[in-house]
């Protein structure tokens, strides 16, 4: 009977649109995937990566590939170890500015336009496509006008990022204010909450996770747009020593760039991941 | 005031409220008269769909009605009170990211005023909950979290309580005892209860007065006073006259509701 009332009632805001904007960019089952426990566990994870990377290795040996063709694991990382100084750092630090600053433009303007959205729910229908195209569009493929636009340096890079990011924490982000509980609503009407304690206090809060969702998976988008738009123009970053390494023929060194760049992946989950752990793992 | 007459707390005049739904208006209260006294301890019940929580709502102040008064001491209703008026719902609505003792903290948050420790401390006790107020709600029984949501209203000071079905969701020996610990406390602060609830024995056992109330539209049926002494214990349930209110008021309850939910002795 009481949410049969407040469908009617007071906070009917969160109720209508929730299964719309879910849809695609709704990747929580991401940050669900089971962490190793134990060094047990530990132990036989890394005893599979071993596995797998000696496995290469010895597969590449025994046939006797070339280096052209395959690049080997331990010449990847000799790579990685002789050259991190003067042939990586420089771009990964690029790759990093760049995902930086796109990310934090992209992520804020979407953050902030969630909230909006949430306390204005109907300017969602007018919204929502183009949302809906940014989210599906990929952003690289602006990156040639962008460079028209902003010249060769970082700029359109960074555009790139935050405009493949955005969406993806402003969808999410939404989806997380939308879940609020009509009953926490009213629980903080009754005692006299204002529209802005409402949020800071009750809907923030409750919509964390999705938000973090959202940051991880903008991330990642960006991550890529960011490879990306190196790999287009542009004469520096991760991106660019793909594309020059591999137009040399210089297997470890792409190898070892490849690897720098799953890493920093890998990062992006893992930070996320722990964010969540430790400010969103309460139980509903 | 003179102690034969208390004062009145809460006056309802002419109260109606209707809602707006796809098929129309409904008319869930209607032509609503009556009043609560300083300190009394009233009960409403009826059929499901009756219209008690919509009038209960409407004396929080967060369903305002559609016409008529609800009069807190005197002054008009047209928000919620959160000094005169404490509400707790069918859900305990504990914020699950924060701890008991933060989610008790809460009010005094948004009402930016300090925490009353000392008040706090006593009610945790009273309410069987010390030990648990750094316990996350997904670690509390529904029973405490229900405890919990209780002191974070009392905490509050509030004149009158207002309770939506609050044991609705816990199981017959909890509902015992959080009756048990209502009553209690209620003895102890004196404040002044509007109580929903669907189950007739509840009621009975905890009022002063009884609302029943007919649906389609909601109205006051009948009132009915309770006068069992107090303090009130489990054996009350088993006397004649206890028995005979009961059934007085269910077949009240069942005389108006057509829908078979009574056949089966079950009333919502």
């Amino acid at each position: 009977m009481a949410t049969q009332i407040l469908d009617q009632g007071v906070p009917d805001f969160e109720k209508k649109a929730t299964d719309q904007a879910a849809g695609a960019s709704n990747m929580s089952a991401i940050v669900n995937i089971p962490g190793a426990k134990g060094i047990k566990e530990i132990a036989q994870v890394i005893a599979l990566a071993i596995l797998v990377v000696g496995g290469v290795e010895l597969l590449l040996v025994l046939t006797n590939t070339p280096e052209y063709v395959f690049p080997r694991p331990s010449a990847i990382g000799v790579s990685l170890v002789q050259d991190f100084g003067p042939l990586y750092l420089a771009p990964l630090l690029v790759t990093m500015q760049t995902f930086f600053y796109g990310l934090a433009i992209g992520s804020s303007i979407g953050l902030t336009l969630a909230a909006v959205l949430t306390l204005k729910p109907s300017l969602e229908k007018l919204i929502a496509p183009y949302i809906i195209i940014m989210v599906t569009t990929p952003m690289i493929a602006l990156v040639p006008f962008l460079m028209l636009q902003f010249g060769f340096g970082i700029e359109p890079r960074v555009f790139a990022v935050a405009l493949a990011s955005g969406p993806m924490v402003m969808l999410n982000s939404a989806t997380g204010f939308k879940q609020t509980s009509g009953a926490l609503i009213a629980l903080g009407a009754s005692y006299g909450a204002t529209t802005f304690q409402m949020f800071w206090k009750i809907r923030f809060p409750l919509a964390l996770r999705m938000i973090i969702v959202g940051f991880m998976v903008g991330s990642i988008f960006g991550l890529l747009t960011a490879v990306g738009a190196e790999m287009v123009g542009g004469g520096s970053g991760l991106g660019n020593r793909l594309v020059y390494f591999s137009a040399l023929i210089e297997m470890p060194k792409f190898g070892a760039v490849l690897v720098l760049i799953a890493a920093f992946g890998v990062s992006i989950y893992t930070i996320f991941t722990l964010i969540s752990k430790k400010w969103a793992s309460w139980e509903a | 005031m003179n102690s034969g007459h208390p004062a009145t707390r809460i006056n309802i005049k002419d109260l109606s409220k209707s809602y707006k739904t796809a098929r129309g208006s409904v008319n869930a209260v209607e032509g609503f008269t009556e009043a609560v006294k300083d300190g009394e301890f009233v009960c409403i019940v009826g059929a499901s769909g009756c219209g008690k929580t919509t009038l209960l709502w409407c004396l929080s102040g967060l369903h305002p009605q559609t016409s008529g008064t609800v009069e807190i001491d005197g002054v008009p209703m047209e928000k919620p009170m959160p000094d005169k008026i404490g509400m707790i719902f069918q859900d305990a609505n504990l914020l699950p990211w924060r701890t008991l003792r933060q989610n008790i903290e809460l009010p005094f948050e948004i009402k930016k005023k300090p925490v009353n420790h000392q008040l706090i401390k006593e009610l945790i006790e009273i309410a069987g909950l010390t030990g648990f107020e750094n316990s996350f709600p997904g670690e509390l029984s529904g029973g405490m979290r229900q405890r919990g949501s209780i002191v974070r209203a009392l905490a509050q000071e509030p004149e009158v309580l207002l309770m939506d079905e609050p044991f609705g969701a816990l199981d017959a020996f909890t509902r015992e005892e959080m009756n048990l610990l209502l009553l209690k406390l209620w003895h102890q602060t004196k404040k002044t209860i509007v109580f929903v609830t669907h189950s007739i024995a509840e009621a009975v056992f905890l009022a002063d007065r009884v609302w029943v109330m007919s649906p389609r539209p909601g109205r006051l049926q009948r009132v009915v006073d309770i006068d069992f002494p107090r303090p009130r214990t489990f054996e009350l349930q088993y006397e004649p006259r206890f028995l005979e209110t009961l059934r007085s008021i269910r077949d009240d309850v069942q005389g108006a509701e057509i829908g078979n939910e009574l056949a089966n002795g079950e009333v919502k």
